[in-house]
């Protein structure tokens, strides 16, 4: 059998709403652990205090913010390459997902740059690369907003992604160069405290362990609301397809 | 070389309007497509011009060799007539354009800026420019429209001229000619519902 | 090819055509700073290059709306489609008229306009030199922007709001290079990275813009 085969939308509801409820279940429950064990069980660091928590949320959802716009890359192509609907509807139902995820770790950056940096906002390469990327996100869904024919909107759309996803690059290296950043000490530690390879590296492997189940809580949550939104578009389109047979059908 | 078209099945906006549309147009020929209103005439000719891919079916012996004529003629207001004729003689491969003009009576107005004519000296500068394309087969929309009858005749005659020289031509339209041409009616060929399951059917 | 270039010359230049539309705007904008920032010299020397950057940018891409929307209204988009000239060299051409009409202007009254906001000397070469390789990028980019929209009623503020992201690294480098020239640095980094970023965009982007512009055609 052909992984291809997921691509009808008939199967692909099947097959998803099989899955459906073991996800929202099982990211449940790890974002759940994940987030008490972090928030209440893993020590304060020994510089940052408490506020090194909010790596919980925003880690996971910079990972989730760029890693979403790298799935409408790949979907885009696919529907390009092969045009199976289910992938174009997927790469549209993706993107109000990664522009929330871009906003909470915008935000969450906000509220723990204030203590450390002392300003909610800083021109850092990296927050600046992520606000670029929300800009980006709001382009490609207001082009699918702004098209009625939905597969003359999967085409443009999709290159949009397409030349977007280069542009996208080539910002996060002008960005890096434009501001080397002050507060590059801040990002390695953060950068290191994901990876444990932090100088405190026993503390960081405290923080790692709920911190890796929290990625994975999110990416699991990703992948259902993916599936759900999906299975909404399919539907919409359903919907729109039998209403034009129902007024064929009537007109003939 | 003849156009041939086998098969044919097109959409508009997302929804099949004609199907197994079928139908050869020989040198020298001429082709008159009939039907009611948003059957999809304009969508056929459009598909046949190569400005938007079938749903189904083959369309040969079109690749450059299709002058199109839409509803809209493309003129550019605040260029002169030889202008605007000059133009589209340049982009296809610089003819002259006397010709063209004395074709449709427009050397009067050759310095008058295309903004200040009359909608049918539009449409005769429009028609003009299907003769200084060189292509040989013509595909029309509706091209008599705002035209009086002395400039149908024009038409006519430019079509008739076209013919004799091994040319062909495609016309959509709903008044008689006087030309010696088949006549197509696309109203049997109007899509069947089943003809979604073709474009939509795996959503339905 | 000379023959779309020229026409599209000559309907710029014309009644209505809108040239200089673009110029008067990039005056104007450069104008009001220093009314909203105070006219210390000073400090209008020293955000000059940046504003002045942002002012041809924006100026440019005020005339992007017209680009191919005039050309798609009258249908000369869909006879200019069923012509011998390919797609890609329309849109070429389109872009390298905007440039001529658009960028090449803005380039020109640059340094004028650096004289009003107290531009520091070593910067004006570096100030055109980096606008002359970075508009051609921008008109080019602006072409994709102008073909994805083509067909839409309310266009031009989707058309701003799809550009304006893809011209932030050609903006950042140009900048860049205007910035460091004008504070006597070094400007060979940043003037590459902007050759390059131009070179790219108008090798690739218009199979781009003419792929999206036969999707809004059909």
């Amino acid at each position: 059998m052909s992984f291809w085969e997921y691509a009808n939308p008939k199967k692909f509801l099947t097959t998803t709403e099989k899955a459906m409820p073991f996800l929202w279940v099982t990211s449940g429950v790890l974002l759940v652990t994940g987030l008490v064990w972090g928030f209440f069980f893993t020590p304060d660091d020994y510089r940052q205090g408490s506020t090194v928590k909010i790596i919980y949320l925003h880690v996971p959802a910079a990972l989730m913010a760029i890693n979403i716009w790298f799935m409408m890359l790949v979907t885009s192509l696919v529907w390009i390459v092969r045009r199976h609907h289910v992938s174009a509807l997927a790469a549209r139902a993706a993107a109000p997902i990664g522009v929330v995820m871009t906003v909470i770790a915008l935000v969450t950056g906000a509220i723990w740059g204030q203590p450390m940096w002392g300003t909610w906002w800083e021109w850092d390469p990296r927050l600046t690369s992520f606000l670029v990327l929300f800009l980006f996100y709001l382009g490609y869904m207001a082009l699918w907003e702004a098209i009625d024919n939905p597969d003359t909107a999967a085409d443009l759309t999709a290159i949009l992604c397409l030349v977007g996803s280069v542009f996208a690059v080539l910002s996060r290296y002008a960005v890096n160069f434009w501001n080397q950043g002050l507060h590059q000490g801040a990002s390695i530690m953060r950068a290191g405290a994901v990876t444990g390879t932090d100088t405190e590296e026993k503390v960081s492997n405290i923080f790692f362990a709920p911190l890796m189940v929290c990625i994975v809580g999110f990416v699991l949550l990703f992948i259902a609301l993916v599936f759900y939104r999906t299975g909404t578009e399919i539907r919409a389109r359903r919907i729109k397809a039998l209403l034009v047979r129902e007024r064929v059908e009537g007109a003939g | 070389m003849s156009l041939k078209v086998t098969d044919l099945s097109i959409a508009r906006g997302g929804v099949p309007v004609l199907e197994g549309v079928a139908f050869t147009l020989a040198d020298g020929c001429a082709l008159i497509l009939r039907g009611p209103n948003g059957i999809g005439k304009t969508t056929l000719l459009r598909t046949v011009a190569g400005l938007q891919p079938p749903l189904k079916g083959a369309i040969e012996g079109a690749e450059d060799r299709i002058a199109y004529a839409a509803h809209a003629d493309g003129l550019k207001p605040t260029l002169t007539v030889a202008e605007n004729l000059t133009f589209w003689a340049s982009v296809f491969g610089a003819r002259g354009i006397d010709a063209a003009l004395a074709a449709y009576q427009l050397e009067p107005l050759k310095d008058r800026h295309a903004g200040n004519l009359s909608a049918g000296q539009k449409r005769r500068l429009g028609l003009a420019r299907m003769l200084v394309t060189g292509r040989p087969v013509w595909v029309m929309d509706e091209p008599t429209v705002s035209l009086d009858k002395e400039a149908v005749a024009m038409f006519a005659d430019a079509v008739r001229g076209h013919l004799a020289n091994g040319g062909s031509a495609l016309i959509a339209t709903h008044i008689d000619l006087g030309l010696d041409a088949e006549v197509l009616d696309v109203g049997p060929h109007k899509a069947k519902p089943a003809a979604l399951d073709d474009f939509d059917g795996d959503f339905l | 090819m000379i023959a779309l270039l020229m026409r599209d010359l000559k309907l710029a230049l014309r009644a209505g055509g809108g040239f200089g539309l673009g110029l008067a705007f990039f005056l104007i904008v450069t104008v009001l700073v220093p009314f909203s920032v105070g006219p210390q010299s000073a400090l209008l020397g020293k955000i000059a290059p940046g504003v002045l950057w942002l002012g041809a940018l924006l100026a440019c891409l005020l005339s992007l709306d017209r680009l191919l929307a005039l050309d798609w209204e009258d249908g000369s988009l869909d006879l200019l489609a069923t012509a011998p000239l390919p797609l890609e060299s329309t849109v070429t051409i389109k872009a390298l008229a905007h440039w001529l009409t658009t960028g090449l202007p803005l380039v020109l009254a640059a340094p004028v306009l650096g004289v009003l906001l107290n531009l520091p000397g070593p910067g004006y070469l570096w100030l055109v030199v980096s606008l002359l390789l970075g508009t051609p990028a921008l008109s080019v980019i602006g072409t994709f922007g102008a073909a994805l929209t083509v067909g839409l009623k309310r266009g031009g503020l989707l058309l701003s709001l799809l550009v304006l992201p893809l011209y932030v690294p050609t903006l950042i480098f140009g900048a860049e290079v205007a910035r460091r020239g004008a504070e006597g640095f070094a400007v060979q980094m940043p003037l590459l990275m902007l050759a390059g970023i131009s070179a790219a965009s108008i090798a690739l982007l218009p199979f781009a813009s003419a792929a999206v512009l036969r999707v809004n055609l059909r």
